[in-house]
């Protein structure tokens, strides 16, 4: 996985509330049995027409959001389906940060296991950095993972909490696979005591 | 011993490593594989030189992308990303030798409704699978939540997910249901009041006498729905219902086995004082039959109520609740019985059971649907779908004019070609009405089995009171 460490880039404005992973990635570009491709399609039916032109108004396909590597986004971003593909989508495109008031359970989880730094902040916070976003490309924000800061484009900085464990992972680029099967002998004692207290399992 | 909750329960049994910081390694006991999300997953394995840890733990059966006509078995008969990711499934499962139900058996069906039908899922383990509805298994007092791909590559490598535990909801449903009230208007009713945020960083536990009166089939389609409200996993205490309804199931304990899992089972429920971080109650006399009429699954009204407007809503919701209405192609203030409906889907996770198809029958049995609807019913299972022809079920859906499908995920999410087309308007028995979620541009309407039987007979949105 890529290391996530510090980000300085451009964030785009989505203040809906809600936001699905049907609308991340509708189901038709779940096509691909590999993990890449899928920006392509990223938001496809809010981004394109269906005779595959851009509709202008659509935030990411605005000039000044084009290269969007942050999105600030509504309550409740990334519910639905556990389906990667969102995130996947998320990060080909190359966004790298989404800040909300909250994420949906499981995409906030596969977010932080595709180098995607997803930060909860409170109303306020999310409407200054909205307001910031709101001002386009010359408004680049930065984005701290060890400092756990982000600075908006006039100076102001905000600080956000995140999973100690998460941050490391991002910060150090970790596979958790490799992590776990460190604690194999763990694993293997929890299945022998299981396998004598629970036999039916 | 202070007091705990289910959950804890379950949790505490589960925890095969815990950290300083409280990130803890879960094992699973039962891990379900279909073809969408999995084969980065086996991919990732194969790479990595690894194998799957617990084969015989891990069950894998195609479903979100397979046809759901005659024929099937015919590869020539699947779109060419179905044949890829069939294939995948099959090749997978046989190179990494795990159990597998194909698209030829007659166990095949949604992973949700296959793993309780075979006697896999069982009280007090834990269940996960790539799907966000996996939070069916929770009605057997099962922790059971949906994973990403890389958690679904963890699970098959290591048993385990690493976990930090989650906050106690309890929502408690007290009284009786009135009659045409069913289990999928609890659910909806729930999330409705909570909104589809309400439950993130909870599990939830549903309980109440509304929740005892439920079949199983009925307990699973409330927490099929627990995700809809954001919750990680819903909860049911097992009870005599559940035992009833898992003894003598192919994978269930037998003999002296039985008895030991019997005993462990009925320790599993919430201790006298255990501390819940949130509670919403709600009386089951005031449940009515309900529809959702925008593009949220909290957007629901009783079927008797009127489609809102923008106004009525506060923050982010304002500019939301305009964009649905939009989408959906209706006018504030319409009566939601004026709406006209197109098509009728019956089937999916959360109702596509036996129980399911019974309500349906009822309503449907020596009537026809509207002329020029379209409706179809696609059983959960090749079992189900058996079943229902043994009832003589199926001979009722034909008469009435219903398509009588394989089994499979179908128009529940539209990825094979179960699709609305642009404005089609679907009165639907599944869980998400999603922009696009049914088909590019196509408008749905969450409902009961029974609300969407009554639709297709009248060719309207309809209070299945009136015709009960």
């Amino acid at each position: 996985m890529e290391k996530f460490e510090k980000l300085h880039g451009i964030a785009a404005p989505m203040p809906l509330v809600n936001i699905d992973t049907d609308m991340i990635i509708p189901k038709v570009f779940l096509k691909s049995i590999q993990r890449t491709g899928f920006g392509a399609n990223l938001f496809d039916e809010m981004r394109f027409n269906r005779d595959g032109s851009e509709i202008p108004d659509f935030v990411l396909n605005k000039p000044q959001y084009r290269k969007a590597e942050i999105l600030v986004a509504g309550d409740n971003f990334g519910c639905g389906s556990s389906r990667e593909h969102a995130p996947w989508a998320i990060a080909d495109f190359g966004i790298k940060c989404i800040i909300s008031t909250s994420f949906a359970d499981i995409f906030f989880n596969n977010s932080f296991k595709n180098g995607i730094l997803p930060i909860v902040l409170p109303q306020e916070q999310v409407d200054i950095l909205m307001a910031d976003a709101e001002k386009g490309e010359n408004a680049r924000m930065t984005v701290d993972l060890e400092a756990q800061e982000i600075t908006t484009s006039d100076g102001q900085v905000i600080p956000f909490d995140v999973d100690a464990f998460k941050k490391h992972c991002l910060l150090n680029g970790l596979d958790d696979i490799g992590l776990t099967m460190e604690k194999k002998a763990s694993i293997d004692a929890f299945e022998a005591q299981a396998a004598q207290a629970r036999p039916w399992v | 011993m202070s007091a705990k909750t289910l959950y804890d329960k379950i949790w505490d049994a589960h925890i095969a490593h815990e950290a300083e910081d409280g990130t803890c390694l879960l094992y699973i006991d039962r891990h379900l594989v279909h073809e969408v999300t999995s084969p980065q997953a086996f991919e990732g394995l194969r790479m990595a030189g690894r194998k799957v840890h617990a084969p015989d733990k891990t069950i894998a059966v195609p479903d979100h992308n397979v046809p759901t006509t005659e024929g099937r078995e015919d590869p020539a008969q699947m779109t060419e990303e179905s044949r890829i990711q069939v294939g995948a499934l099959d090749k997978n499962a046989k190179e990494f030798g795990v159990h597998y139900y194909p698209v030829s058996d007659i166990r095949q069906g949604i992973v949700h409704i296959v793993g309780p039908e075979n006697g896999w899922t069982l009280p007090g383990m834990t269940v996960v699978c790539g799907d966000s509805h996996t939070a069916t298994h929770g009605a057997f007092g099962a922790l059971a939540h949906g994973i990403g791909t890389s958690e679904v590559e963890h699970v098959l490598a290591t048993q385990t997910l690493i976990q930090q535990k989650s906050k106690n909801m309890k929502v408690e449903i007290t009284g009786k249901l009135k009659p045409g009230v069913t289990a999928k208007d609890i659910t909806l009713a729930v999330i409705g009041e909570t909104g589809t945020g309400g439950g993130t960083g909870y599990v939830i536990e549903y309980c109440g006498e509304a929740i005892r009166d439920l079949s199983m089939e009925g307990r699973m389609t409330v927490c099929n729905m627990a995700i809809e409200g954001g919750a990680r996993a819903g909860l049911i205490a097992p009870d005599e219902t559940t035992f009833d309804y898992v003894k003598g199931r192919p994978h269930a304990p037998k003999g002296a086995q039985w008895d030991a899992a019997l005993a462990w089972w009925k320790t599993l429920y919430t201790d006298e004082g255990a501390h819940f971080d949130k509670v919403v109650t709600l009386r089951g006399e005031d449940i009515q039959p309900v529809v959702t009429w925008g593009t949220s699954p909290e957007d629901v009204l009783p079927i008797t109520g009127t489609v809102p407007s923008p106004e009525d809503f506060e923050g982010g919701k304002v500019e939301a609740a305009a964009r649905s209405i939009e989408y959906m192609g209706l006018t504030p203030g319409q009566k939601l019985t004026d709406i006209e409906i197109d098509t009728v889907f019956i089937g999916s996770c959360t109702n596509g059971r036996i129980e399911d198809l019974r309500a349906v029958a009822e309503i449907v049995k020596g009537k026809k649907i509207k002329d020029g609807m379209r409706a179809m019913i696609v059983p959960g299972s090749g079992l189900v779908r058996a079943q229902a022809e043994e009832e003589g079920l199926a001979e009722i859906f034909e008469a009435a004019g219903f398509e009588w499908r394989l089994a499979g995920c179908s128009m529940c999410l539209a990825m094979n070609p179960d699709q609305l087309s642009e404005h089609e308007r679907c009165a639907s028995t599944s869980n998400r009405n999603f922009e696009g979620r049914q088909g590019y541009k196509g408008r749905t309407h969450l409902v009961s089995p029974a609300m969407a039987a009554a639709a297709a007979l009248t060719g309207r949105l309809t209070d299945v009171r009136d015709l009960i």
